[in-house]
């Protein structure tokens, strides 16, 4: 029998990026917040400190900081048709565990999407006419605008102290920054980064080439930073052990370096880790929250009473607690009705490698997991794709990240798997090549979805997430193209030998691509095609709101945590400002 | 035995390395001169799995006149260490059945932990090469490559492990112990690193990341090195449980 706590004002399911901040928002307006989290308690001194936490194979190889899929796994297949089977390691994605989330081991790029994007629908069929987005693509508008998320950007990128360089401020094209963003209400905190040298000859290139090339928006400080919390970051060494590790210098943006602190000083916050959540409980009626039931490490049962729970778990994690406790109408990939677990979207990943002789040193371990230079020539709509056959594009970049060995060791095509060889083009290859990235927009379509698994649970007997994913023809059309774009600036770099590897299908969920797991329950006007009103509030369960990348109709070519936070500091402004006067549906059904 | 006898070229070359460098003042002579390397203590491996892991890493990661091989590195005790620890025990490996094969994009489905799946591959491996006639560690450099390029293209089932399955994690195991910090017991003297002109644990670029194109020319760091650079191999850390 679960052990019932006194009843508090909120609860955030999930300690990461945006139940860091749900948290210490709401206990400064005076409610008693309790922050659950699943892992364990950890910050920057003494957990993520050096040497120890230079260790490549612990951190990036055996994945130290991700979920541990011993007790809590998901199942993966390619289509609607097969047998799902357990991921049984993480290898495709690295969902985060303990205090912080995945915001402790990201690699800190952090992008705005493009106006277009959240009148997704509206703006190709304008530009377009209807009829040129494949049918099978169920893509629709965000009920939000880029014009109303602006100052939660804003607001996100000066706690986070982002570095980079403005392209469009107020509408006044900036020299030097990203002329094909959306307008902004003032310059990045911080400068842009210093220009690594893979960043400098891509820049080169791309200049030859025409394209417009700019510093990578970074999270990862190129200078000392206090942000609007009163909280110190330090400037980023370029130590090469960023994404998959905590950074040990206080220079990259996470709970821990920019909110946490402030949460935890307050009395009114009360943080538990080591508490898995296991569901959100309803009353008799189905359609208020009564608060959560969870499980604390030691394997104590407790039920939190609380007026509002906030689902901050992680896009993925947020779409399985709405099934596991019975919110919103499933998702049908065959009927196309239901909304909770539709519109699952990913990333479409694609590399172009570029050897060079031996004179050109490249030092691909001197980078933070944001340095570098990019161009958003292709990406999104920034470029007209009439006669091209496809909808959206990517970002193509020279952001490094760290060249650790294990996992980096490029060598040409046609070299040996293995043998001598092999080892001889990597020792040959190693600090002579630049790899390019395609950050590709990702497209729902109609069987790719969210649901829980029939057969597979985890450690407390819950089933898992089921995942159905595979790329749309349409998003493999874009990848050939950019990539082949790709190809084309790594031939104006200068390299030797430049291979693009566009991305295929079926999508494998043993090759790592990124960790931008997307939707399954998104915001909209329309209850029958959303799970979430344009508040991130549950339409089924209005004291739940749902808050993360799962709330995305598609996923854009950008790293998505930069519209992750400003989301949260929209629904933020709508619970403080509308819903805690009077509780209940901000939008009616 | 002839893994002693190699081990014994690694001590003397070590000893050799040492003694060049006794005119050099003892502060610079303790800094580069590498520590002896220990003969391998296997925690895990039998002496039939000893013979086929050592010389199969002499195929996959080779020495070359340049630079010396997985083996040389350290590589198989570092796989005995990981197999032997919680790594080999399954650590971060969802284990729940029902157990069915997959789609390759599905990735792994078999109810072997990394440890029982190398134990129970080899024991296959062992008594077909014996029933053939030649222990793979008597074949010759060719002859176990293409015994390795069979494994890999998955023709035999290895006692319930496919062939292709067992040759990628013998060749992911290599792979991670030739790159990986020495503390886990390969990489020695970070030999790997000094090849490929990886600097290791040392991690501050600031000053010199838009030095474009330079030459780094420090020696790498390990994360166990003390201040007279000398790396303290911890035998067995397995990679979840420090
Ligand atoms: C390697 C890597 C690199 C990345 N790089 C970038 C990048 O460069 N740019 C970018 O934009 N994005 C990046 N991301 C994505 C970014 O980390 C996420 O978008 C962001 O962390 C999402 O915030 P969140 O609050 O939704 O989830 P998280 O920050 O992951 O927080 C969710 C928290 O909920 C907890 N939780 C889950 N289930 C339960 C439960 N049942 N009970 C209790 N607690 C629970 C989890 O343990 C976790 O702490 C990266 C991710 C990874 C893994």
């Amino acid at each position: 029998m679960a052990e019932r706590l006194k009843a508090v004002d909120v609860v955030t399911v999930g300690v990461g990026l945006t139940g860091a901040i749900l948290g210490k928002e709401l206990a400064a307006t005076g409610l008693k917040v309790v922050g659950l989290e699943r892992g364990p308690m950890r910050d920057t001194v003494p957990d993520f400190q050096s040497p120890a936490i230079h260790d490549e194979l612990r951190y990036a190889v055996r994945k130290a900081l991700t979920q541990d899929n011993v007790k809590e796994a998901m199942t993966f297949r390619n289509s609607t048709g097969q047998t799902a089977l357990p991921m049984r390691r993480w290898q495709g994605f690295m969902p985060g565990n303990g205090l912080g989330g995945a915001a402790v081991h990201w690699n800190g790029l952090t992008w705005r999407f493009q106006p277009a994007d959240f009148v997704y629908r509206t703006h190709l069929e304008g530009r377009y006419g209807k009829g040129f987005v494949d049918s099978d693509l169920t893509i629709q508008d965000w009920g939000v605008t880029y014009a109303e998320l602006e100052p939660h950007y804003d607001r996100f990128e000066y706690l986070c102290g982002t570095s980079g360089k403005a392209g469009n401020i107020k509408g006044v094209v900036q020299a030097g920054g990203n002329p094909f963003e959306g307008p902004r209400s003032r310059e990045y905190p911080t400068r842009p980064m210093k220009e690594p040298y893979y960043g400098a000859l891509f820049r080169k290139g791309a200049e030859s080439l025409g394209y417009h090339p700019f510093p990578s928006p970074a999270s990862t400080l190129s200078e000392p930073y206090t942000n609007p919390e009163g909280l110190s970051l330090h400037q980023c060494v370029f130590c090469g052990f960023c994404e998959r590790f905590a950074c040990e210098h206080f220079a990259k943006a996470s709970p821990q370096t920019v909110i946490l602190p402030v949460a935890l000083k307050n009395p009114d916050y009360e943080l538990r880790t080591g508490c898995q959540v296991l569901r959100v409980n309803l009353d008799s009626t189905g359609k208020k929250s009564t608060g959560v039931t969870y499980v604390d490490a030691a394997g104590r049962e407790y039920e939190q009473p609380a007026e509002l729970v906030l689902i901050t778990a992680y896009s993925l994690n947020n779409v399985r607690m709405l099934l596991n406790s019975r919110i919103g109408k499933p998702y049908d990939p065959v009927t196309g009705e239901g909304v909770v677990g539709r519109n699952y979207a990913f990333q479409t990943m694609s590399y172009a490698s570029v050897f060079y002789d031996q004179d050109v040193v490249i030092n691909p371990f001197m980078a933070s997991g944001a340095s570098g230079t990019v161009i958003d020539d292709f990406a999104g709509d920034n470029f007209d794709h009439k006669g091209l056959g496809f909808i959206g594009g990517a970002y193509i970049s020279a952001t490094m990240t760290g060249g650790r060995p294990i996992e980096f060791h490029p060598t040409p095509p046609g070299t040996p798997s293995w043998g001598l060889g092999w080892k001889q083009a990597v020792a040959r290859h190693y600090n002579h090549t630049v790899v390019l990235t395609c950050h590709g927009s990702s497209h729902p379509m109609r069987g790719n979805c969210l649901d829980l698994d029939p057969t597979y649970k985890d450690a407390w007997g819950q089933p898992l997430l089921r995942v159905t994913f595979d790329f749309p023809q349409n998003d493999v059309r874009m990848s050939r193209y950019v990539t082949d774009k790709a190809v084309g600036i790594g031939r104006a770099m200068g390299g030797k030998i430049v291979a693009g590897a566009p991305r295929e299908r079926p999508y494998d969920s043993t090759i790592y691509q990124t960790t931008h797991n997307t939707g399954g329950a998104i915001m909209g006007n329309d209850p029958t095609t959303s799970a979430v009103n344009r508040y991130l509030q549950s339409w089924d369960v209005p004291n739940v709101f749902v808050v993360g990348a799962s709330a995305y109709p598609h996923n854009a070519s950008y790293n998505p945590t930069g519209t992750v936070g400003a989301l949260t500091y929209w629904a933020l402004d709508a619970i403080k400002n509308r819903y805690l006067k009077a509780p209940g549906a901000l939008v009616p059904r | 035995m002839s893994r002693l006898s190699r081990r014994d070229v690694v001590t003397a070359t070590g000893a050799a390395a040492a003694a060049a460098l006794a005119i050099a003042p003892p502060e610079a002579a303790a800094q580069q001169a590498p520590p002896a390397a220990q003969p391998t203590v296997y925690l895990f491996f039998n002496t039939d799995e000893v013979a086929f892991i050592e010389a199969a890493l002499s195929r996959l990661i080779p020495a070359d006149d340049q630079w010396p091989g997985a083996l040389e590195a350290g590589v198989a005790n570092f796989i005995d260490k990981e197999l032997n620890g919680a790594w080999g025990a399954g650590e971060r490996l969802y284990r729940s059945g029902p157990w069915q094969p997959g789609t390759p994009s599905q990735g792994y489905q078999l109810p072997f932990t990394p440890a029982e799946l190398f134990r129970t591959a080899l024991a296959a491996i062992t008594k077909e090469l014996a029933r053939a006639g030649t222990p793979f560690a008597k074949m010759s450099g060719e002859q176990q490559d293409a015994y390795l390029r069979s494994l890999e293209a998955g023709a035999a089932d290895l006692g319930g492990v496919p062939s292709d399955v067992f040759f990628a994690h013998l060749w992911d195991a290599p792979v991670e112990g030739f790159f990986s910090d020495p503390v886990y017991g390969g990489n020695r003297d970070m030999m790997a690193w000094k090849m490929i002109g990886f600097p290791g644990a040392y991690a501050s670029y600031y000053e010199v990341v838009d030095q474009h194109g330079m030459k780094l020319d420090r020696a790498p760091t390990s994360l166990a090195e003390d201040s007279h650079g000398h790396v303290h191999v911890q035998p067995v850390i397995p990679a979840g449980q420090r």
